[in-house]
């Protein structure tokens, strides 16, 4: 068995009630966490694309993978790593700011990190940063030295470098679904 | 023209060739059995007791004529009892379609009298499953349901139809079932993926691979699972276990998928494998496995399982493949279709010091003969005997179960309807009923013991009803047999709640259902008791006594080596 980590897989699965409890039960019944999750229609609207992170070891991530494809909603299923993957996640941060300096010192902080501000009230700050796992790690390492009210992730999105697409008939995909066996 | 969503449903069941429908009536599908009053010159409507009778007799009917079963339930009780018919066809990989209908559209999440959230419920256990709110979308689900139901790896599909939907009318266009894939949702889901409409085709490297591994094998062993039964692949797997001349093991699912009485055959493996099987599994340096999924009763230990061979997986479904125990070589495929490949390009190889070791092993368990007792072993070799060689068994959950797969010669695939992978007691009267509806002209037997029976006996109601000369053998040794066992080896004989002293007279119990019933302590007796029911022509039962302490053997504890044998 490898060692456990965190593995982020694009699902393409037909845009219809029920579909996402399908899926999510997969994982729930393996009793995998789902650490991150984010869903939406894709340019074709009756598809609908879901971004998915467990930690798990890779022997597991391929039964999953092969257990995902077999289900009828499922279009295709890749399995995206940090090497050929494209990761981003927009993150709202509420920052307790109470005084004049501390507005101005977060000010420079967002803007180091080129984050926004998106709202200001004499008490709060709130900072909304688009970015990968590493630089939104980083900007909330920052800040929690600040009070953090409240925060709130999208959940990761990610996409193929070059263009390859999630439709291409790689070789890889061609073994997961030869044995989906739909008709 | 335009007709209601019952009678497009009715008439999608005929495009599919469906004869036969197993059911019970309820509120919300009325307007279904409404319509099937017009139609009952076309589709035969099975009432049974139960639902959970309805969906067995479905799945035995799927089972032992290898067309799709259809059950049909109302809403909220009616669905949730088909619930345990279902999982065991999913285990067990059975084509059956389940038909529920819900309460109408304005009444749908309102807790409403009998609502449940069935497609919710079953998710877990179908390929697949839907929810009819449109009727103009009718037709099209079901002939999609009917296709995924039958296809690849087959299991039961459900589809929930709102009671509004049933009543209102849309526009339908008979469809022969060979066009269905051109249109519609099926056109859909054959574009996506295109490679698989079809079975996928064994690569042709991947059977090469094997053929040069099986060339250079000198111990080969194999195991027949339920693929090769559901793939129909008697002949080719007759072929092929002669042609490289290998001992083979059959799972429970696998019992009638090669030739029982072939000299090759060492019988069942797993935990109540015979020993010929789990020492044969043990010594081979190359073991194929085909249509199997190395279950936890057959690689009881992953780690330790055929540890000096080489493993080779043949299976349809992807994601079986390295699943329960890591694989050495695989092939994708139907069994049938693999095999003749295979055959088309093995030569004939003898392994005779191999065959000989294995043979070396007992393939069947011998019991001793007590005083005055019949053993399991008697009563089914008196069956045996009796019956015709083509009689469909359908068996219950337990030791008798283990008793007839060890000790009956299984001759065609579909001759054995057990719950192997789901295991549900009570399954075997309703399959063995779906069983004779299908197969009028062979004789059936249900073999059960008597804490199965007494689940779900309330069919034989159905069986008097119809008239289905079905002969039910209880082994009847007053106990849970199985838990006791595993009591009297594992658990320090704290025999808790497995005793079973107490009623029904069994014999009483089938003359009060209109049935006839014999209660047997002899073989003597026992011949009677079948000269009669064959005589008799009707349901039977026949209350075999058995020695509460007789134990299935050999037997190897959950999760150890297969050749540590607890009891021999």
């Amino acid at each position: 068995m490898g060692e456990a980590r965190l593995q982020t897989l694009a699902i393409l699965v037909d845009n219809e009630a029920g579909v996402l409890s399908q899926i999510s039960r997969l994982f729930s019944r393996k009793g995998y966490n789902i650490e991150s999750l984010a869903v939406g229609a894709t340019e074709h609207q009756e598809v609908s694309r879901i971004t998915v992170e467990v930690i798990t070891d890779e022997e597991h991530i391929n039964l999953l993978v092969n257990q995902l494809s077999k289900l009828i909603p499922v279009h295709n299923v890749r399995m995206l790593t940090d090497r050929e993957g494209l990761k981003r996640e927009l993150v709202m941060i509420k920052v307790k700011a109470d005084a004049g300096d501390k507005r101005n010192e977060l000010m420079q902080i967002a803007n180091i990190f080129r984050a926004s501000i998106v709202d200001v009230s004499l008490g709060a700050l709130t900072i909304a940063i688009i970015g990968d796992e590493q630089k939104i790690t980083g900007l909330v390492k920052i800040l929690s030295q600040f009070e953090i009210l409240e925060l709130v992730r999208t959940g990761v999105i990610a996409l193929e470098r070059g263009q390859m697409t999630i439709y291409d008939d790689t070789k890889e995909k061609g073994e997961f679904n030869y044995g989906k066996n739909v008709l | 023209m335009e007709i209601t969503g019952s009678k497009i449903l009715l008439e999608c069941l005929l495009e599919q060739g469906v004869d036969t429908v197993f059911g019970y009536p309820g509120g919300t599908i009325l307007n279904v059995y409404d319509e099937l009053y017009n139609y009952s010159d076309k589709i035969n409507h099975i009432l049974t007791s139960h639902e959970q009778g309805a969906a067995h007799a479905a799945d035995g009917y799927a089972r032992s004529t290898g067309k799709v079963g259809v059950c049909f339930a109302t809403s909220g009780p009616g669905a949730t009892n088909l619930t345990t018919g279902i999982a065991t066809a999913y285990m067990d990989s059975s084509p059956v379609v389940f038909i529920t209908c819900n309460v109408a559209e304005h009444l749908l999440g309102k807790d409403s009298f009998q609502e449940v959230d069935i497609t919710g419920i079953t998710m877990p256990i179908t390929k697949a499953n839907y929810v009819v709110r449109d009727v103009n979308k009718l037709a099209d689900i079901v002939r999609e349901a009917f296709a995924i139901a039958r296809s690849g790896r087959p299991g039961p599909v459900l589809i929930d139809i709102l009671k509004n939907v049933t009543a209102l009318k849309a526009e339908y266009e008979p469809l022969d079932k060979k066009e269905h894939y051109k249109s519609g949702r099926m056109m859909k889901l054959a574009q996506r993926v295109l490679n698989d409409f079809r079975t996928p085709e064994p690569d042709k490297n991947d059977i090469d691979i094997l053929v040069d591994m099986i060339n250079k094998s000198e111990r080969p062993m194999i195991i027949s699972g339920g693929g090769v039964v559901r793939a129909r692949a008697y002949d080719e797997m007759e072929e092929f276990v002669n042609k490289i001349d290998a001992p083979v093991a059959i799972t429970v699912m696998g019992g009638g998928g090669v030739n029982g009485r072939n000299p090759h055959t060492t019988g069942m493996i797993g935990m109540h494998g015979s020993q010929a099987s789990n020492m044969g599994c043990d010594g081979c340096d190359l073991l194929i496995a085909i249509g199997c999924r190395f279950s936890d009763r057959v690689a009881l230990d992953p780690e330790t399982f055929a540890k000096n061979a080489k493993i080779v997986q043949i299976d349809i479904d992807r994601s079986e493949i390295n699943k329960n125990v890591m694989t050495d070589h695989h092939i994708i495929g139907d069994a049938k279709h693999v095999l003749q490949m295979l055959n088309a390009s093995l030569t004939q190889q003898t392994h005779k010091e191999w065959n000989k070791y294995v043979f070396s092993f007992p393939v069947e368990t011998i019991y001793d003969d007590v005083e005055g007792k019949m053993t399991p072993k008697q009563v089914l070799s008196c069956i045996a005997r009796m019956m015709p060689d083509d009689t469909i068994v359908s068996t219950d959950v337990g030791q008798h179960q283990m008793w007839a797969i060890q000790h009956f010669h299984f001759d065609y695939p579909g001759q054995l309807l057990t719950s192997g992978g789901f295991g549900a007691m009570g399954f075997g009267l309703g399959a063995a009923i779906g069983a004779q509806i299908g197969n009028p002209d062979k004789a059936v037997i249900h073999i059960t013991g008597d804490g199965s029976f007494r689940m779900n006996c309330n069919e034989l109601a159905t069986e008097e009803h119809y008239n289905l000369p079905i002969i039910t053998f209880i082994f009847d040794n007053s106990t849970l047999g199985m838990v006791r066992q595993w009591q009297n080896l594992i658990y320090e004989k704290h025999y808790c709640q497995t005793t079973l002293d107490r009623g029904p007279d069994f014999v009483k119990l089938a003359e009060a259902y209109g049935l006839k019933g014999k209660r047997v302590s002899t073989v003597k007796e026992l011949e009677e008791a079948i000269t009669e029911a064959r005589e008799w022509g009707k349901g039977y039962v026949v209350d075999c006594l058995i020695d509460t302490d007789e134990m299935v053997r050999p037997m190897v504890a959950a999760a150890n080596p297969i050749t540590k044998f607890i009891i021999c």
